[in-house]
């Protein structure tokens, strides 16, 4: 690989220091993207910035009725966590449908959210949940966060520290994966707090994106048919060798039925 | 003897232990001193004319020794690629042959297509300068699918190929199938794609070479299945070097499945390159090179037409099929769908007359060539297909229209209405093995609770021949080879009487090192630890054609048993004169060679140490030492085939088609081993099954970039896409080898397609669907639903 | 920069480019070549090793990131010293003819021991979804699958050591 300076900092501050004060550094976390992006040479950055040996990063707690999972989180940490299966199952069960269990080892969740791939499962998860990310620098509601294709309302060198789960009355994840990438073709995420019901929707369009339609409907009744008739208008929605434009707007509305039937059932 | 392990037995693979601790040798692993590394530039579009190439800025990096273009090559007067078939056309002409040199001269023909070679200090170094390199093309609108190719007004490649039409090839009887279409009582009908696959053996191509000033000597270590082919055809007809001073060696390779049996331009460009440079030269391809380059297989359009009488007797098939060649000849190219399709058209079937007409199409795509089947599969599809579509539109059912076709027992040796005579087979014993095994009589208990689950169910059945264990020489040069297809072995009986055996077919995963010592112990009573098999290396195996074509037992194991034969010939000869017996009187049995009707006797060894020490022995009349070779070309094919069945469910919702069942009872022959053959029906099941549910090389038609170029867009079959398979064995002899054999290492690709997709199909045929082309993704069976049902959801 | 971590049970110090992959690292500094490299987009699971006793893709690790760890390669997973007695997953896959080309073959191993540490008791179903990181294009994954199975039954059978 071309070459580029290495430095892990133990500390926030050493972190934001480094951040700041290294010419084109990037944070490395799990480096499941970032890695295969400089491999393939689409990026060149002069040092990164391990993220591996911060200890306020890392760990699942809860309190009342917030989950909080630290940025350098692993999937299978999450996948495997006791407090996240009881609390929120369907990010339990979201994480370990992830990549695959080596991309599980490594990946973690805060990589995942600030890189935004189109196709991740998380983002789905952090805006169905109206999670609270958590920065270096201050908290950003999950609705603010996303912004398309691999963009966020990060600045340049601020890090998520945590992602904030509410913890919702009922839940759930179903997603499509590609059957080569592992990706999601489509995954919908379905969170119901408060008489409120959220829908986001990954892998159909260039970014992830609430449903409202479904929303209202959901909130109206919890049940799968009471949003099978409704139908994303394909215009939208990306379109690619494995799945066109109307069949993502289908897929929305079949991974949107399990994912209400998953949370009526795990609720 | 003990520890004789001979045929029929199922040891554990001798070669194993190398791979199971990290200790094998691949092309990758090869260090030299003083090496340097080569990255090759190439092209990024489909179709462009080379401008101009400016070296000087990489030539100008540190560490960096050359960077060789295709002036380069012309400068130096090197030949180009060879292509290793000239076929003709219906015309009479020989096919249009362009050169394919091995780095682009003036214009690049597809994506992927090598234009320079940079070698430097670090493989860092080389792809920095490779970024380095620039490169002024002028774009070239591109065609990548075959009926636009032939469309007037359609991108040329080629000044001299009009209508880029390499060849419009035929064979059989045009004027009978006429007549007998005339007659049918129904003609099936039936358009279809066999969708482009790329191998993808998980063993990234590589070379390693270095020229030796002193000597004049070359050595390159290449990721190949046949390396004495490699070196034939690059050091006489490319590199023009002394084949003498050629040593080529293709160590552990990690899969092939005719990936890797072609000459490619990098090994000549690396071999040439090691003399410039006068360093070693290391090339390691990344996968995403690998898609772009490896040769890609398949891609045919086709028309296809069965003549049936009115109690659905085949009269006559007729087949059009354009074939798509890519951007240039590579070294089987046009004789796999011609000569390894055509011929195959005849199926297990009694079809009296057949006409089958390919038209072989250049594109600006990566060259196509054999991939695991090569030409059979394609045919089995075209043949397996129509037989459901006439059963489904005559009313009669698949298996009994099948029964009503299949060649008898009885009637073997077969003679076909096109080239080809099977020799032995007993495809309506496959068929009922199959029925019972694949328990198609509770088929209709799992569909119902299939449907009670909302979901589709389907049963498919593919009654299929191959023509493999390629190939006797004088029949393939009538038809258009260019070399000869035998293979040799010599059997080298050491002084302690252990064994090595030097063959020139190459070992990469199919267990050659255990089956050959099979054969050896126990046609020479040799303990089966004590045989040894050598291959893929020049300097040590006098010669060989490799792997490729299910023919490696068939004719390479036909080698070894003939000289296996020669050995105890001569054996019987020393132990005569030893035990004072006349050599007709000598009988060699479990190793021992003793005087019929007497306790005399000589062991093995014992016979060995005397033709090594030969102080008691007939040297008047017989060599010392005990070695012995043969080479073995065959009267005719081998005709492996068998009956697949199978099952799948689909989820009308997402459209997923999940495999649920897999039965293959098949006639491969005698058995060596059935631990191997059974592995070998796995894999090849499996890549059969990828073609028909997963695998899509898709170009995009107008800037030619290939979309499906890397594990994240082109879907391999995975474990958890699969169900575990039954496999059985129904074989039949094959007559005419040594043996029996008849080859299996692609029957399983053979025959699963088409049984997967007639399942496809035969799971929707309620809603009126008589085909379903391949891949069958969750996409396309969607939207074949969602068309299929549309009427009944707008009332 | 100097790296130190615990190799095949050795402690190991090397000098490396911070940029070096772990497979690189293996492959190229170190000269153990049973880790393989089959893609590029960290999909085929050949160049699969144990970090800290966990199943990662060697190709898509920083060498740096080893600092203070433990990495069990292919060479390490058989008896110590180079002894030619296998772990019982490699028994396992000798016995179920679960390797070809053996290319894919060290990564199917290290998978299948994690997999076997973590779930000692794998239903088929559990395999054929652990093993999906992993491609194999030779076996069709059945005499894998079959090896898994045993070779899990051995890594726990009484007196297996394990």
């Amino acid at each position: 690989m071309r070459s580029f300076a290495f430095h892990r900092p133990t500390t926030l501050y050493e972190m934001s220091a480094l951040l700041g004060g290294v010419a084109d550094s990037m944070p490395l976390a799990g480096g499941m993207t970032l890695l295969p992006t400089i491999k393939q040479r689409l990026a060149a950055p002069a040092a990164l910035i391990d993220l591996s040996k911060i200890p306020q990063l890392s760990g699942i707690s809860a309190q009342a009725d917030v989950l909080t999972v630290g940025a350098m989180t692993r999937h299978v940490d999450v996948a495997e966590s006791e407090l996240a299966r009881s609390k929120i199952p369907l990010l339990a069960s979201l994480a370990a449908g992830i990549g695959d269990p080596a991309v599980r080892n490594r990946g973690t969740i805060g990589g995942s959210v600030a890189n935004n791939d189109p196709s991740a499962d998380y983002p789905a998860a952090v805006l169905a949940l109206d999670a609270m990310v958590v920065t270096d620098r201050r908290e950003i509601a999950a609705d603010a966060f996303f912004r398309g294709l691999f963009e966020t309302a990060l600045d340049p060198g601020e890090i998520i520290t945590a992602l904030r789960f509410p913890v919702p009355s009922a839940g759930g994840y179903a997603k499509f994966k590609s059957p080569a990438s592992r990706y999601a073709v489509v995954g919908v995420c379905v969170a119901k707090k408060a008489g409120k019901v959220r829908v986001a929707v990954t892998g159909a369009g260039p970014g992830v994106f609430r449903v409202a339609a479904m929303e209202a409907a959901l909130e109206r009744t919890f049940t799968p048919e009471a949003i099978a008739a409704i139908k994303l208008d394909a215009e939208n929605l990306s379109s690619d060798i494995h799945a066109d434009a109307e069949y993502r707007a289908h897929l929305v509305t079949v991974m949107a039925k399990k994912a209400v039937m998953s949370a009526l059932q795990t609720s | 003897m003990s520890n004789v392990i001979g045929i029929g037995a199922a040891p554990r693979r001798k070669e194993d232990f190398r791979f199971l601790t990290g200790r094998g040798n691949y092309v990758a692993d090869i260090k030299r001193v003083d090496m340097t590394f080569g990255v090759f530039i190439r092209s990024q579009h489909g179709h462009a004319v080379i401008r101009g190439i400016d070296k000087v800025p990489a030539l100008a990096l540190p560490g960096v020794h050359a960077v060789l273009t295709g002036d380069d090559v012309a400068a130096d007067g090197l030949g180009s690629l060879p292509c290793g078939w000239g076929i003709h056309g219906s015309d009479g002409l020989p096919m249009k042959e362009p050169p394919f040199p091995m780095l682009a001269q003036g214009k690049v023909r597809f994506v992927g297509d090598m234009v320079a070679f940079v070698i430097a200090d670090t493989l860092e170094l080389a792809r920095a300068a490779a970024e380095a390199v620039v490169i002024d093309y002028e774009v070239l609108p591109s065609v990548v699918g075959v009926l636009e190719a032939v469309r007037p007004g359609a991108p040329q490649l080629f000044d001299d190929v009009p209508n880029n039409l390499c060849c419009d090839w035929e064979l059989g009887d045009k004027v009978a199938v006429a007549t007998a279409f005339k007659k049918a009582a129904h003609v099936a009908r039936l358009s279809l794609v066999n969708n482009r696959l790329i191998g993808n053996p998980m063993e990234p191509r590589a070379a390693v070479a270095e020229s030796n000033g002193g000597t004049g000597h070359y050595t390159l270590w290449t990721t190949s299945q046949f390396p004495h082919v490699v070196r034939f055809l690059m050091s006489a007809l490319v590199l023009k070097i002394p084949e003498q001073k050629m040593r080529v060696v293709a160590p552990d390779v990690g899969g092939g499945f005719g990936v890797k049996q072609f000459h490619y331009g990098e090994e000549a460009v690396i071999t040439w390159a090691a003399k410039r440079v006068g360093r070693p030269i290391k090339w390691v391809a990344d996968r995403s090179e690998g898609f772009i380059s490896d040769r890609h297989g398949r891609d045919h359009v086709t028309e296809a037409e069965l003549a049936l009488d009115q109690n659905g007797k085949f009269l006559a098939l007729k087949v059009v099929t354009l074939a798509n060649m890519g951007g240039y000849l590579s070294t089987f190219g046009p004789n796999i769908p011609t000569n390894l399709y055509g011929p195959l058209l005849s199926g297990v079937y009694t079809t009296p007359a057949i006409y089958c007409n390919v038209k072989v199409v250049f594109t600006n795509t990566v060259p196509v060539d054999a991939y695991r089947g090569a030409g059979r599969p394609e045919a089995t599809f075209v043949v397996e297909r129509l037989v459901d579509v006439a059963a489904k539109e005559m009313g009669i059912d698949r298996v009994e229209l099948r029964r009503r076709n299949i060649i008898a027992k009885e009637s073997y040796p077969y003679q076909t209405p096109v080239l080809v005579e099977y020799d032995s087979g007993d495809p309506m014993g496959c068929l009922e093995g199959a029925l019972a095994e694949a328990d198609v009589a509770g088929f209709a208990e799992r569909k119902a609770a299939s449907e009670r689950d909302g979901k589709f169910r389907g049963l498919g059945y593919s009654t299929y021949v191959e023509a493999c264990g390629l190939a006797p020489s004088r029949f393939a040069g009538r038809l258009g080879a260019r070399g000869g297809l035998y293979e040799s072995a010599t059997v080298r009986v050491h002084p302690t009487g252990q064994v090595t055996v030097l063959i020139g077919t190459h070992n990469h995963g199919q267990g050659h090192e255990t089956t050959f010592a099979q054969i050896v112990s126990e046609k020479l009573g040799v303990a089966f630890d004590n045989v040894d098999i050598v291959f893929g290396d020049t300097d040590r195996v006098q010669f060989g054609m490799g792997t490729y074509g299910s023919r490696s037992l068939v004719v390479g194991g036909a080698a070894l048993s003939k000289a296996s034969d020669k050995v105890v010939l001569k054996g019987k000869k020393i132990a005569a004169h030893l035990l004072e017996a006349s050599e007709h009187d000598i009988q060699f049995e479990a190793g021992v060679f003793s005087v019929a009707g007497t306790d005399r006797s000589k062991t093995f060894q014992e016979i060995a140490g005397a033709a090594y020490v030969p102080h008691d022995y007939p040297l008047e009349i017989l060599e010392p030492g005990l070695e012995e070779q043969a080479y073995y070309d065959p009267v005719n094919f081998t005709y492996p085939g068998g009956c697949h069945i199978a099952e799948v469910e689909i989820d009308p919702e997402t459209g997923i088609v999940a495999l649920e069942k897999y039965t293959a009872v098949d006639d491969v022959g005698t058995v060596i081993n059935p631990m191997i053959v059974e592995g070998q029906l796995h894999g090849g099941i499996v890549q059969g099954v990828g073609q028909a549910l997963y695998e899509n090389a898709v170009y995009d038609d107008v800037s030619g970039q290939l979309l499906s170029g890397s594990f994240m867009d082109y879907t391999m079959p995975r474990a958890d896409h699969l169900p575990n398979m039954t496999i059985k064995t129904h074989s039949t002899l094959c007559t005419h080898t040594p043996m029996g054999v008849k080859g299996c290492g692609e029957v399983g690709t053979i025959g699963s397609p088409a049984a997967v997709i007639n399942s496809v199909v035969d799971a929707l045929s309620h809603l009126g669907v008589l085909h379903v082309d391949m891949p069958a993704t969750p996409n396309r069976i969607w939207r074949i639903i969602q068309n299929a049902t549309m009427p009944l959801a707008a009332e | 920069m100097i790296v130190s971590f615990t190799l095949n049970g050795r402690s190991r110090t090397v000098e490396i480019e911070p940029s070096t992959l772990v497979a690189d690292l293996l492959r190229e500094n170190l000269n153990l070549t049973g880790t393989h490299v089959g893609c590029d987009t960290s999909q085929c699971g050949a160049c699969v090793v144990l970090f800290d006793g966990e199943a990662v893709k060697s190709c898509t690790l920083l060498a740096p990131i080893l600092d203070g760890g433990t990495l069990t390669t292919i060479e390490g997973l058989s008896g110590p010293g180079g002894s030619n007695a296998l772990h019982p997953m490699q028994e396992a896959f000798h016995q179920n003819h679960g390797l070809q080309c053996g290319f894919c073959t060290p990564g199917m191993l290290m998978t299948a021991v994690a997999l076997a540490t973590k779930n000692p008791t794998p239903t088929e179903a559990e395999v054929r979804r652990g093993l999906e990181g992993n491609i194999c294009r030779c076996t069709g994954y059945q005499n894998i699958v079959a090896s898994v199975l045993a070779g899990a039954a051995a890594m726990h059978a009484p007196g297996s050591g394990e």
